[in-house]
């Protein structure tokens, strides 16, 4: 501690120029920050997706249905605790830019099968005595200001006409990355209202098994029980099935990850060069140091230090701004519901930061420590 | 005392035995010192002058360990310095050497009072003890109320004052002076030698300075001349040369 006002106070030497540098690494991390929180959004179901939970959907593609009497075949194939089913509506409320996902759900296993979805019992209660009862997440519910007792109107587009529900309960996620954007409402509402085009057909299945080691055994048995009939199954674990969900809109983790490997390269080019510069125009000084008993390793950490130094104060203002952007909400109007960066995310980033910071500092902090005093104290 | 025959006693702080320096530059052999002896005693005011080139900072950076010569021996104080490793040099330095700059070589981000402290901070040294040492050098100086001012807010006399100051505050073995006024005006040079004689009449120091100016040479207690890479005694001007302790 006795020596950081030596590297303090070269930060103060040249202040637009450290003001420049920490400027880079500030506007760096938060762009790194902002392409966490965009890889956040797009993988959102690998994060929050149940070890324990298997996807059945239609082998020909996830828009096409399967039956409804799937559901107690499923529930007989050994290693299955329980199936529920999902049905996308895929309506528009008010205007088509206001998007979020509606599915007609099964009241009896659904709130079984995700526990992570936190609802009132009354609430729950007062929503399954309603058959136009509506559940919404509570980001939704913000983001449209709904209430308990409010009456929504939605336009369908799959399925015609106008469909009013009666907004009976607001749920919660247990955990910061569960989507509370959600629209949930009964199947047989849906089914009775359309009798005649989707009766008895369900969008797909949700599995939950007995244990996550027999997922991909139980998957197997799922698709061979159904294999050779007119609705075929490809099934995969929830994890599986969001990743293949996420790569429907090409490799954005690549991509993502691309343009921050770019961007943490020139940083690491423009606060090398600085360091390099730094070092070069207090040789001297450097030299003084040497001179009174201060060894070269002494003065190779020294100005590693600063460079770190810079990396951390730059890092951490970046990440805070990129934090403190995301308690905002999600800019886009829905196309990201998770919008937030995560902590994980956040110590990945500062590692990042001081990790070029070393690399930066390492070079100029070696050629300090190899510095020969005579040579130095000659120099202008 | 001070010798440069080569027969000086065994108990000269400062001891130099046949002390050659060559310099390579390009095909070019450079011997600039050459079989050179000297000796020093504790409480000693030696000057060194000669024309440019002659080896007097080359000399004034072998006797502070600042380089090693091509061959012969530097012992100070017992300490055979001309065999130490890069660390225990470094280390040797800190102990026993104050170095003085023509250019005065403060560090511009950091106040008098940290300059000051900085061969402090290789001690073991509390911080109050170190405040207490710093205080003490400024005082000698006479800067104590400038303390927490910077290089740019001093003149060229003060920030010297200052550099002294960082010399002496470890009380180290001997000081190395190289052109200490070459920077100032006279009155501030004048001054600065003023300090210096002070340093070695009141607080005994050992002082060797390397300098073009003869008036401050006349400050010393013995004149050596560097001619040819070799010593020659120029005389004794002080009232108490060759006689002092």
């Amino acid at each position: 501690m006795k020596y950081l006002h030596l590297i303090v106070a070269n930060l103060f030497r040249k202040k637009i120029r450290t003001t420049l540098t920490l400027g880079s690494f500030a506007v760096a991390l938060f762009l790194f920050g902002l392409l966490a929180i965009v890889r956040g959004a797009f993988n959102q179901g690998l994060d929050v997706a149940g070890s324990n939970r298997l996807i059945v959907i239609n082998k020909v593609s996830l828009i096409q249905p399967l039956p409804v009497a799937y559901q107690e075949r499923l529930e007989r194939i050994p290693g299955i605790k329980l199936v529920t089913h999902n049905n996308w509506f895929g309506g528009i409320y008010q205007d088509p830019k206001n998007f979020f996902a509606q599915l007609a759900i099964d009241d009896d296993t659904f709130h079984s099968i995700y526990p992570e979805f936190v609802i009132p019992d009354d609430q729950w209660k007062a929503y399954k005595e309603d058959r136009e009862g509506a559940i919404v997440g509570v980001k939704l519910a913000q983001r449209f200001g709904w209430k308990v007792g409010d009456r929504i109107p939605i336009k369908g587009t799959i399925f015609p006409g106008t469909w009013e529900f009666n907004l009976r309960a607001i749920y919660t996620g247990k955990r910061p990355a569960d989507d509370t954007t959600q629209f949930w409402f009964h199947y047989k509402y849906l089914e009775e209202r359309e009798n005649t085009y989707w009766h008895g057909l369900v969008g797909w299945y949700v599995v939950k098994v007995d244990s996550a080691d027999n997922s991909v055994r139980i998957a197997k048995a799922i698709d061979t029980t159904f294999a050779n009939s007119p609705w075929e199954t490809k099934t995969d674990t929830e994890q599986a099935f969001a990743a293949s969900f996420a790569k429907q809109m090409g490799n954005i983790s690549f991509l993502i990850m691309s343009i921050g490997a770019v961007v943490f390269f020139t940083l690491l080019l423009v606060a090398g060069n600085t360091m390099a510069i730094a070092v070069r125009e207090r040789i001297r000084e450097l030299a003084v140091l040497k001179a009174v008993g201060f060894s070269d390793i002494f003065v190779l950490v020294l100005v590693v230090f600063e460079s770190l130094l810079v990396a951390a104060i730059g890092g951490a203002v970046g990440l805070t701004l990129a934090k403190l952007l995301t308690l905002r909400g999600d800019p886009t109007g829905g196309l990201l519901p998770f919008f937030y960066l995560p902590t994980q995310a956040m110590a990945v980033g500062a590692v990042l930061a001081l990790a070029v910071g070393l690399a930066a500092g390492i070079w100029p902090a070696y050629s300090a420590g190899r510095l020969k005093v005579v040579d130095a104290l000659r120099s202008v | 005392m001070v010798r440069v025959d080569g027969n000086g006693s065994g108990n000269s702080l400062v001891r130099v035995r046949g002390l050659d320096k060559k310099y390579q530059r390009g095909s070019e052999e450079i011997h600039v010192l050459q079989g050179l002896n000297l000796d020093v005693d504790a409480g000693d005011f030696v000057a060194f002058m000669g024309p440019s080139g002659s080896g007097k900072t080359t000399l004034l950076n072998l006797l502070g360990g600042l380089d090693l010569p091509t061959n012969g021996t530097i012992t100070v104080a017992g300490d055979e310095i001309t065999h130490l490793s890069g660390g225990k040099l470094t280390s040797w330095r800190a102990r026993h050497v104050g170095f003085i700059f023509q250019m005065y070589n403060l560090i511009p981000v950091l106040t008098a009072f940290q300059n000051v402290e900085l061969p402090l901070l290789l001690t073991r040294l509390s911080k109050s003890e170190r405040k207490q040492h710093v205080e003490t050098a400024l005082q000698v100086v006479g800067l104590a109320d400038r303390m927490h001012h910077y290089p740019r807010q001093l003149s060229g006399g003060q920030e010297q004052r200052v550099a002294i100051a960082r010399a002496i505050v470890a009380d180290p073995t001997f000081l190395l002076c190289d052109e200490p006024t070459g920077d100032l005006d006279r009155k501030s040079a004048d001054e600065i030698m003023d300090l210096i004689d002070r340093l070695v009449e009141e607080h005994r120091k050992t002082v060797l300075l390397v300098t073009h100016d003869p008036v401050a040479a006349a400050r010393a207690h013995t004149l050596l001349h560097l001619e040819k890479g070799v010593l020659v005694e120029a005389g004794k001007v002080g009232s108490s040369a060759g006689g002092r302790p």
